[in-house]
Parts: C-alpha cells; structure tokens; sequence
C-alpha cells in the first residue's frame, strides 16, 4: 500500500490559483481511475479533476470556498502499491488564502483603533410602531433584534451539534434565554418555532449564505466594473415591425436543421455594421496602460442566466459569420453555458457584449459594461404599441435599447451615433446585409 | 531521525497547549505536542502556580506576625521567622506534582511528546530541536500555542538586580528592600507577598492609579490594604534606570529620584511569543502584536490555528484552555465557535478582586441602559467571624430585562466566587434568577444573593 498525492493541475493559461467548488470523493471514499474527484473554479471556467489512479481517498486539501495555488497538493489517494509518495518526501503545500495577506495588516497597523461609539441597545418591547407578536412572552421581554443569543452551554453545544443557529430559535426564558424545551420545540416544529401558535410573529433569524464559486466571481467581477468604469447609458426606442415580419419570413422557409432566428443574430450582424463606423466602441480600454485596443474583429459577448448565476458567453468573429451561423453559434454557446460545459476560450475574448432578458426584458435597464469592454447593449422586451403615422394609429411591434458606454473613452455623442446607427440597421433590416 | 506524520500538531505546552492535545488525543486524533521546557507553561511553572504558593506562604506568615503582635481573637504566638529557602522547594514540589500530572495525562490520552524547540519549515512542516537532534514533523493541523514572555524593558534589561515575575519566585531569601516597576495584577500580588514577608516594597506606576483595569470602587480596598502594609505606591514616575542603590525614577513632577531597592522587579505586562518559531516561513496576518483568528481559532492559513496568550487579551490560563479544547473538537469535524459569554479574570492581591463579564463603565459604554448595586462584606457575618470586612460583591444588569452582564467581588478570599460568577453569566441568568436561589448561611456567597436582591430594590440585610 502506498500513497499518491494529486496536485492541482494546470487548468488554464495564467492562472496560478482556483477556487475549489465542490468535492465529489469525500474522505474514506473509493475512486476508480478516471472518476472525477473535485470541481474548481477559475477566473474563467469549472475544471473537474479526475483521477489518475485507483485509490481511496484518505485526505483533502481545503473545503468548498477555499482557494487553492496551481500545483499545491489537492488530494491524497491510498493506493495499491508504492503511490508516487517517497517516506520522507515533502508534501507539504500550503493553501493559498483568499484574502491578499500583505496588503491589510498594514493597513490596520497605521490606523489607530477606533472606539465604537455606544450604539444604544434598545429593549425590545419599546414604542408602539413595532409590530406585537401574537405569540405571548411568558415572562421578560423577548430578544431585540441583533443581541446574541441567550442559551446555557448545554443548550449552546446541543444546538451546535444540531447544526441549529441559535439566532433562529425564540426563547421563552427571562430576557428571551433560549431553554432546552425551546429547543426541544424547534426541533418539533421542523424549525419554525415563529409560526407556533398562528398569527403574525416577528423573525429575528438570519441566513449567512457564503459567496462562493461563480457567485464570487461575479461579485468581484461586477464591483471592478462599477468602481472603475464612468457608466453613461442611452435608451432609443426601435421600431422592430419590419425586422420581424423579416426573421418571420426567414424562419418559415429556413432549410431543414438550422437553428430557428431570433433577435439576437440580426443584432450582432447590425453591431458588426455599426461599430466597422465607429471602432472605438469595439474595443478594449486597459485603464492602467492607458491603452484603447480597437479590434479589428468582432467578438460579442452574449449575457445567459444559468443555474450557477450570470456568465457571458462568447461569439468570436461575428464580422466572419452570416445571419445563419450567428444563430447556430448562440445556441450552441448557451447551451454550452447552461449546462456548464464552456470551455475555457469560449468564455473570454469578448470585444462587446449584448445582455438581453427576453420577455423579462423591461422597458429600460442600466447595463453594467463587462469590464474592460467600452460598450455593452441591453434589449429590453417587445410590446405592441399604437403608433401615429400622421393620419392614424397604426400597431407597432416597438422595443427599447438599453445601452451603456465607458464615458471615460466614449462620449454622449458618439454613443448617440452608434445606437442611432444601430436604430437605422434595425428598422431597415435590409441594410445589415448590403455594404 | 524519521519524520513524524500526524493529524495534530500541538507547539508548546502550556494551559492551552495542552488541554488541546488532552482533547484532540479522546477524540482520537493522532496528535504530537511539542515544548522546550517542562510541560505546563508558563502557568505551571513560573506563573499562576508558583506564585499562589509564595502568596500563600506570605499569608501565613503576616497571620503568624499578627499573632506575635497580640491579636484581637486572643491568638498568641511567638515571633514567626521566614525561610524562603525551604518555602521555595516546597513550591517547586507543587510544581512538579502538577506538571508531572500534565505529563501523565498526556500520556494517558496517547498523545506522544516532544521535548525541543519547534521552528516552522511551511504551513505544514516543523522542525523541533532535541538533543539527540533535529526532528521532521509533519502535521494535517497545526495549533500555534506559543503563549507569552514578560515585556522588558530597554533600560532596565533583566539580568543583575533587576529580575521578572520568574525570578522574583526563586528568591533565596525577601530583599530588604523591593522596587517594582508597574502596578499591574502581577506586581501587586508579589509586592504585596514580598511586603508580608519583611520586604520594604515601592511601587512605581506610570499612570495616575494601581490595577488600571478595574473601577476606583474595586482596588480601594487592595490600595487600604498595601498601605497598612507599608508599602509605598509613586503613581505617574517613569523608571529611568538601574543605578547605584536602586532604582532611578522621574516622579509626577519631573523631578529625578532614586527608589532604595536590592532587587528591582520590572512586571509591566507581558508579551506574545510571535518570533523564534519560523513564523518568518508562513503567511499569518497579525492584529496588532497577536496573530490573528476567527472565533474558531483559525488562522489566516488553512489548517494552522492559534491559541492562548499569542493570540490576544485577557491573556489568561482558563482562556487558553478552552480554546484549546474548542480548537481540538473543531479539528476532530465538531460544529464549534467561541460563544462564551465572560472570561472571568482574578487579582490575587489582599484583599482578593474578581470580575466577569462587564463593569459598569463598560457596560454603559457598549450602549446598555443599566442598574447596579453592591453589597459590603461589612454586612456579611461569615465576613466578619473571618476578620474580613473590607470589600463588596457588585452585579451589572440590563435595566429593560435583567439581564445580568457583570459581576464583580474585592474581599477575602473571593477569587473562589468566579466560579458562581462565571456560571451566572455563561447561563444568561437575570437578576431574579440569583436573587431566587437560595445561598447557603454563613457565607460570603451571600453578598452575591444580597447583591442581587439590592440591584432589584430588595435587599434584606441592608
């Protein structure tokens, strides 16, 4: 019997850490070769890491959340015969901390401690405003939101090994003193002890939900966008009537297994038309270089809600592609997406991005520009509307854009010209396609 | 020599330390604890332990003079004499009967020691020096319970005349005359022992008042006590220096004096033990001069926690010892985090301070609208058939729901009430919770009851 460490592999171009997102081999458990043991996550892409070996897994690096260096040890694997472990080898690794730890200490050192001011506590029964909870104090006040829990260490360990946070359990006791027969009625009512008694009760718990995984990403990702980057956006109202009686036309006598029109390809083809114009809104500003990368090709980003949360999927050379591969791509990438099966490159490399809710749409939305693009193109929903063509009302299949630009390297102007442009491509569709 | 692999790696043997690898060894962890010196720490060997042994030696002897003087109880002695010789080594057979005990207990729980110093290779690789040399461990979980070391000061090194708290419990015999530079917990209580003991005592604080941690109200009457003792207390003088004769001061007014002393016990606090280890080889964030922890005692690197006096105030045995047992239950996949409501702190000063959770000030001062109320030992019988009238027991309370959130006692022999004190508070109990539980007759714990009863405009005996 020997040991076999596995390390953290090179899952991608540059990336020297990943976050680790799920473990599917947990400790004790038998892995085949090949089985996949852990998922993590990169700026970019899940990575599942499978198992070279046959073995029982005797030890995990980190838990769910914790970043991980490329090449430290992620797993180790009893195995028959020696493993790949020499007694005596090293095999140690550290995990990589998620927080910078150079940068805070610091900064907490040359700042004296600040003394809290007293924040009055108020008791909980206090000002006729507060809701009266139905369920009746036997005796003391009940809890005031955001004192801690009052329970005895007994009471403290049973819940903990419950796995009950304290916060969420009322206490009968004096001064809200959580007992064991609360508890005890916790756990009876399935961990509702609020709606004991019906009637309106205050709730005084709260859920911690860690941010993990692409939750984080997108966090981060999102606050790097709204710090850095002067967001301007424009909204135009388009006339889509002739677009759709256009893709509907289309659609109907399209060969057999194309992918079925939507919006989105006759978009991306007028933003090809629309930003050959205006380079500047197709492009990459690096605000620390002080550079402005316009690029030749035309690489959109297409916003999809997945399980996991928000991710953008890449159409590249959409300056390449006709009305029909647009399609086929975008449905592949979303699928691709959904399912959690992007690749990597199919990930990044975005020059523009198109955020689109379908029939969740709105009337007007602010984009967030996908850092460190300039531009980014939100569509909001279609709707009928009664449009005066000066001698009477006509039905319009009418839609807004949402558009929001880097005002830092784009202008009001020259954002108002190319959705202009792009209102001019739309409502003529028969422009997208001649040059 | 073979690399050791284990599951626990525990670094020093301290309160802390050693809880945690007691713990970590029932829960069937295979743990490896490390210490350079005996097992027990700074507690058992030149702490807590040994000096309680001199304070009481110290009292025995004050009891025995006061006879010889011709008490009031009509107890009559013959003048007592001192030899501190002999008071020493039965202190270090206490010592060594604990520490021993540690050792024992370590081994019981199949928890294998290593005695040398460890320095840190990485996160998770440590080198211990021991004399038949260098030893590779290697450890899934690391606790760091390093603990702390006495502050010296820079022109007053120790060495010479000039000696710590561990010194100062190995002396031959009492110095004729004492100087001790801060009036902390740890000064006192030995300046008061030396004082009993014949020593001429002085001593010098920097800040305008003795024991700056407590209320006015609770070191009263420990400041009554060492001047019947004769003991001379220069508040707001600067230390200069050692010089001939004693120790050179800078009083109040600035002028320059010298303080008569043979030895000159510098006890101006103590400090983490942060270097020496290989901590240059992780990546710890510090608060301040501690390492750094969350409240399961983890540190900012995965798999190495912290515990004790290294990784902040009060810097006490009982704090460290449930951390280490949290840290060690935490390490086996139990659902723990600190949750404890006081950490009661003692003065073994005469008369004796205890204190859990908070006193007034800081209760008015973290928003909390209160009632407090004290109750004298003056109205306490047991009090006085002891000859120990001095001093009160007090209660904080939360003014909306009674909530009790301190409680705090200066008297003879009250450090035994932070066991009921404690209680109180880990069990959230209100007001009338202690003032409806009946305390046994005569003892001082009934100031506790009366206390009580006084904060909820009841008292009985007063």
């Amino acid at each position: 019997m020997g040991e076999h460490i596995i390390k953290l592999p090179d899952v991608g171009e540059g990336v020297a850490e990943a976050e680790l997102v799920e473990w599917m081999a947990a400790i004790g458990a038998n892995v085949r070769e090949d089985e996949v043991l852990a998922a993590v996550m990169t700026d970019k892409a899940t990575v599942e890491i499978p198992s070279p070996v046959e073995g029982k897994v005797i030890w995990q690096a980190a838990k769910v959340g914790d970043i991980l260096a490329v090449g430290s040890p992620l797993i180790r694997l009893e195995v028959d015969g020696p493993g790949n472990v020499k007694p005596g080898a090293d095999q140690s690794g550290e995990v990589v901390e998620a927080a910078p730890a150079a940068a805070a200490p610091v900064e907490a050192k040359s700042k004296p401690k600040e003394t809290p001011k007293p924040v009055p506590k108020k008791p909980a029964t206090n000002g006729a405003a507060e809701p009266v909870s139905a369920r009746p104090s036997p005796s003391g006040a009940p809890r005031a939101e955001g004192d801690k829990p009052l329970a005895s260490p007994a009471v403290r360990k049973r819940a903990a090994d419950a796995g009950i946070d304290l916060r969420r359990v009322h206490g009968t006791g004096p001064a809200g003193r959580i007992s064991n027969a609360d508890l005890d009625a916790y756990f009876e009512s399935g961990g509702e002890t609020q709606a004991r008694g019906g009637g309106l009760g205050r709730k005084t718990g709260v859920t911690d939900v860690p941010m993990v995984g692409l939750r984080r990403k997108i966090a981060e990702k999102m606050a790097i966008a709204k710090s850095r980057i002067a967001h301007i956006t424009y909204v135009e109202e388009i006339d889509m009537t002739a677009l759709e009686d256009l893709r509907k036309q289309l659609n109907e006598t399209r060969k057999e297994g194309r992918a079925k029109l939507t919006l989105l390809p006759f978009l991306m083809r007028a933003i090809v038309k629309a930003v050959a114009d205006q380079p500047q809104i197709n492009a990459i500003y690096d605000d620390e270089a002080g550079i402005v990368h316009q690029h030749g090709g035309v690489h959109i980003g297409v916003a999809a809600q997945t399980p996991g949360g928000l991710m953008v999927p890449v159409a590249h050379h959409v300056e390449a592609r006709d009305l029909w591969d647009c399609a086929a791509e975008v449905a592949r990438l979303s699928e691709a997406a959904r399912t959690g099966k992007a690749k990597r490159e199919e990930l990044s490399g975005s020059t523009i991005t198109i955020t689109s809710l379908g029939a969740m749409g709105g009337i007007v939305t602010t984009p967030v520009i996908n850092h460190p693009e300039v531009a980014i193109v939100g569509v909001n929903k279609m709707q009928v509307l009664p449009k005066w063509d000066g001698q009477e009302f006509r039905p319009r299949k009418c839609m807004n854009l949402s558009s929001s630009f880097d005002h830092r390297v784009i202008d009001g102007w020259d954002a108002a010209v190319f959705v202009q442009r792009l209102k001019e491509l739309l409502e003529t569709p028969a422009m997208i396609f001649i040059d | 020599m073979p690399i050791i692999d284990c599951k626990v790696l525990v670094i020093g043997a301290g309160p802390g330390g050693y809880v945690a690898a007691i713990r970590a060894g029932q829960l069937g962890l295979d743990t490896v604890i490390v210490e350079a010196r005996a097992h027990g720490g700074t507690c058992l060997n030149v702490g807590c332990i040994p000096s309680k042994a001199i304070i009481h030696v110290a009292d025995e002897f004050e009891k025995a003079t006061h006879f010889a003087a011709g008490s009031p109880i009509g107890v009559k002695a013959a003048r007592p004499e001192i030899d501190l010789k002999k008071s020493v080594a039965w202190k270090d057979a206490i010592v060594k009967r604990l520490t021993g005990g540690v050792s024992g207990l370590l081994k019981k729980n199949k928890v294998r020691t290593i005695s040398g110093w460890a320095t840190f290779v990485d996160g998770r690789t440590v080198e211990v020096k021991t004399d038949d040399g260098a030893q590779t461990i290697r450890a899934e979980n690391i606790i760091i319970a390093t603990g702390s070391v006495p502050v010296e000061l820079p022109f007053l090194p120790f060495g010479g005349n000039v000696i710590s708290s561990t010194e100062a419990l190995d002396l031959d015999s009492p110095p004729k005359t004492l100087a001790i530079v801060g009036a902390g917990y740890i000064g006192l209580e030995l300046g008061i022992a030396f004082a009993k003991l014949g020593s001429k005592v002085t001593v010098v604080e920097a800040l305008d008042r003795i024991l700056p941690l407590y209320d006015k109200a609770l070191t009263r009457p420990v400041a009554k006590k060492m001047k019947a003792l004769g003991i001379e207390v220069v508040l707001g003088a600067k230390a200069k220096g050692a010089g001939k004769g004693g120790l050179q001061i800078e009083t109040a007014d600035g002028k320059a004096e010298t303080v008569k002393a043979d030895k000159i016990l510098v006890t101006v606090g103590r400090a983490p033990l942060t270097e020496g280890w290989g901590r240059d080889n992780l990546v710890l964030d510090m608060d301040g001069r501690f390492i750094k922890i969350d409240e399961q005692c983890r540190t900012s690197m995965s798999g190495i926690y912290a515990i004790g006096d290294v990784t902040g105030e009060p810097m006490l045995a009982h704090r460290a010892m449930a951390q280490g047992e949290m840290a060690a239950e935490i390490i086996a996949g139990e659902n723990r985090a600190w949750d404890k409501v006081a950490i009661a702190a003692v003065c073994f000063t005469d008369p004796e301070i205890v204190s859990a959770g908070l006193l007034p000030d800081e209760a008015s001062a973290a928003g909390y609208e209160i009632i407090t109320q004290s109750f004298p030992f003056a109205a306490n019988g047991r009090a006085m058939t002891m000859e120990s009238e001095d001093g009160f027991v007090r209660i904080v309370a939360r003014a909306d729901n009674h909530l009790v959130l301190g409680i705090q006692a200066v008297g003879g022999g009250v450090s035994e009430l932070a066991a009921a004190f404690g209680l109180a508070l880990e069990m959230g109990a209100a007001l009338e919770d202690i003032a409806g539980t009946i305390h046994a007759h005569p003892t001082q714990g009934e100031a506790f009851q009366e206390a009580a009863l006084r904060t909820l405009g009841q008292a009985l005996h007063i």
